[in-house]
């Protein structure tokens, strides 16, 4: 057996896997599966200030290897999330990545203040997301406003700052720069990318919302290449993931550049997709007398 | 509480246009499955499961029955599938129809491809429900033998009059509450359809459960992906058809 374990800014995991934010909830739905325990890590649904309605349906649509998304970041805000699903989540044996999303630089500096004292182990700030029509996106897609934010919330808060991106930008290694100079601790990468799928019957849009955003295999090759741009651009931690659906995939990911990494919309096709990733990273590093995964982080060698 | 694993079709049948019908062996599966919950099923090509209401269960057995229509790619490969090969199924999802005591009565509604689940709650109740299906025309017709060997009490409409009688379900509803009004209505069709027995039963003071549909990712709850507005105490909201349903209360819905 091999040593999964990793340091991920100062945070200790058992393993380098994290389930998604958006992907997985707050790790209520699949413990008729398997304990949550297995996991490294959970980054959490998308919490915002007060609870968010999201988005009306239809909110998904298949793709070629992927799916569309327009959910919108529906939640029962930071207030819900302290009393009812953290303590959930401190049963077991996991990181809790709390990811948080606000409307305005405000918000996202109350919400981190909201966090200061609990057990949470991480903050993962969205600025990524495309589904919300204020903030989300649009802090992610703006060098400037990407690095204010960072900066208010770098200051709000005691726990490592991860600042999740979006791949929706000219340069993401700008944006990777700017927000690291802010402070952040590290950054996860990518978020989904916008798409838009329409029905030739109807000519409508599939999703309600017109647009959403694409996750799944589909996305993997993108994601595998701002992970490594932007691993070689920084000298703080990179979380990678978009479209990971096999242990191969992980490697791959870690190759390029990322610490640890997360995975998301492939658990909609196999719910045990987390265990089998896990299982297939020990069986992997005992064939390749890899030791500790963190040993292939970054070791792709570029033509 | 669900499982997933690996299930082997023992029957297959062609039951009308585009419509199969597979009954599987899933013992694990079987024994946690009421009526109106779905199963999620992969298709090997497609990345997002298929969500299929459960038609029939036999608890002794270890089988279930799911009957579905081609919509699309992928339940077209999903018909292709043969006796003997497996699927990969997670369930059982959702919350099923609340059942009443087996003596009272009942009528289900099922209009189209929405009449499966039907066959599930109105086996329940036996010679006390009353099973109203509807069809676009004849060769779409389904179930209506399975009705009666189950005791149910039939009435088939058909919109042009190829088969029964000539109408919607609605209409039939309505003469069957001037005779009798019942303990529960449970429906399953197109929202047009369920929409008016949602209304039909608010106008008698029936209850009411409706089983629905969307779009759906995860099956389980965590996505947040299959919303429909939900409305409690006066206050909307998104609920989710795969965890808050498929079977909600008719007035809890905003259709």
């Amino acid at each position: 057996m091999a040593d999964l374990s990793v340091k991920f800014c100062g945070v200790d995991m058992k393993n380098p896997l994290i389930t998604a934010s958006g992907a997985y909830g707050y790790g209520r739905e699949y413990t008729d599966l398997y304990s949550l325990s297995k996991i490294g890590g959970i980054s959490t649904k998308g919490t915002t200030l007060y609870e968010k309605d999201g988005n009306p349906p239809p909110r998904i649509a298949e793709t070629p290897c992927g799916m569309l998304n327009s959910v919108g970041l529906q939640n029962g805000g930071i207030k819900k999330f302290l009393a009812y699903e953290l303590p959930n989540l401190e049963k077991n044996n996991l990181a809790v990545v709390a990811n948080v999303a606000g409307g305005t630089i405000e918000e996202c500096v109350e919400l981190v203040s909201m966090l200061e004292g609990t057990s949470v182990n991480i903050i993962e700030l969205n600025i990524s997301c495309p589904n919300v029509k204020q903030g989300g996106a649009a802090f992610g897609t703006n060098k400037d406003c990407a690095a204010e934010i960072t900066k208010a919330v770098k200051n709000a808060t005691s726990k490592p700052l991860m600042v999740k991106l979006s791949p929706n930008v000219t340069s993401i290694v700008d944006i990777a720069k700017a927000v690291e100079a802010e402070g952040a601790d590290a950054i996860s990468l990518i978020n989904t990318l916008l798409g838009m799928r329409i029905d030739i019957k109807s000519r409508r849009p599939i999703l309600k919302n017109n647009v959403g955003g694409l996750s799944g295999p589909a996305v993997f090759p993108i994601a595998v290449r701002m992970v490594w741009q932007v691993a070689n651009a920084v000298d703080i931690p990179v979380c990678g993931m978009g479209g990971i659906s096999c242990a191969e995939d992980a490697i791959e990911m870690m190759m390029a550049g990322a610490e640890c990494f997360q995975i998301g919309a492939v658990m909609f096709n196999d719910p045990y997709a987390p265990v089998k990733i896990i299982d297939g990273l020990n069986e992997w590093c005992d064939k390749n007398g890899v030791k500790n995964i963190s040993e292939i982080v970054g070791t792709v060698k570029p033509w | 509480m669900y499982t997933q694993g690996m299930y082997e079709i023992i029957k297959k049948e062609q039951i009308a246009e585009d419509t199969f019908d597979l009954t599987l062996s899933c013992r694990d599966l079987c024994d946690l499955v009421n009526p109106g919950q779905f199963v999620h099923i992969s298709v090997p090509g497609f990345f997002l499961r298929r969500p299929i209401s459960i038609c029939g269960i036999d608890k002794d057995s270890g089988t279930i029955r799911i009957v579905f229509q081609i919509k699309g790619k992928g339940t077209d490969a999903l018909s292709k599938f043969e006796v003997g090969e497996q699927l990969d199924m997670l369930g059982p999802l959702g919350i099923g129809f609340k059942l009443l005591e087996s003596d009272k009565k009942v009528i289900t509604v099922g209009g189209g491809i929405g009449t499966p689940p039907m066959l599930a709650v109105a086996k329940y109740y036996g010679k006390n429900a009353t099973a109203i299906s509807g069809f676009r025309t004849k060769d779409l017709v389904i179930l209506q033998d399975d009705f009666k060997a189950q005791n149910n009490k039939t009435i088939l409409c058909t919109d042009d009059g190829t088969a029964g009688e000539k109408g919607f379900v609605t209409d039939a509803l309505a003469r069957c509450l001037k005779e009798e009004k019942p303990d529960m209505i449970y429906a399953c069709g197109p929202v047009v359809m369920l929409k008016a027995v949602s209304e039909i039963a608010r106008n008698n003071e029936i209850s009411c459960q409706i089983s629905l549909e969307e779009r759906m990712a995860c099956g389980v709850g965590a996505c947040l992906g299959c919303a429909v507005k939900m409305t409690r105490g006066g206050r909307e909201f998104y609920g989710h058809v795969c965890k808050n349903g498929p079977v909600f209360d008719s007035k809890e819905v905003v259709l």
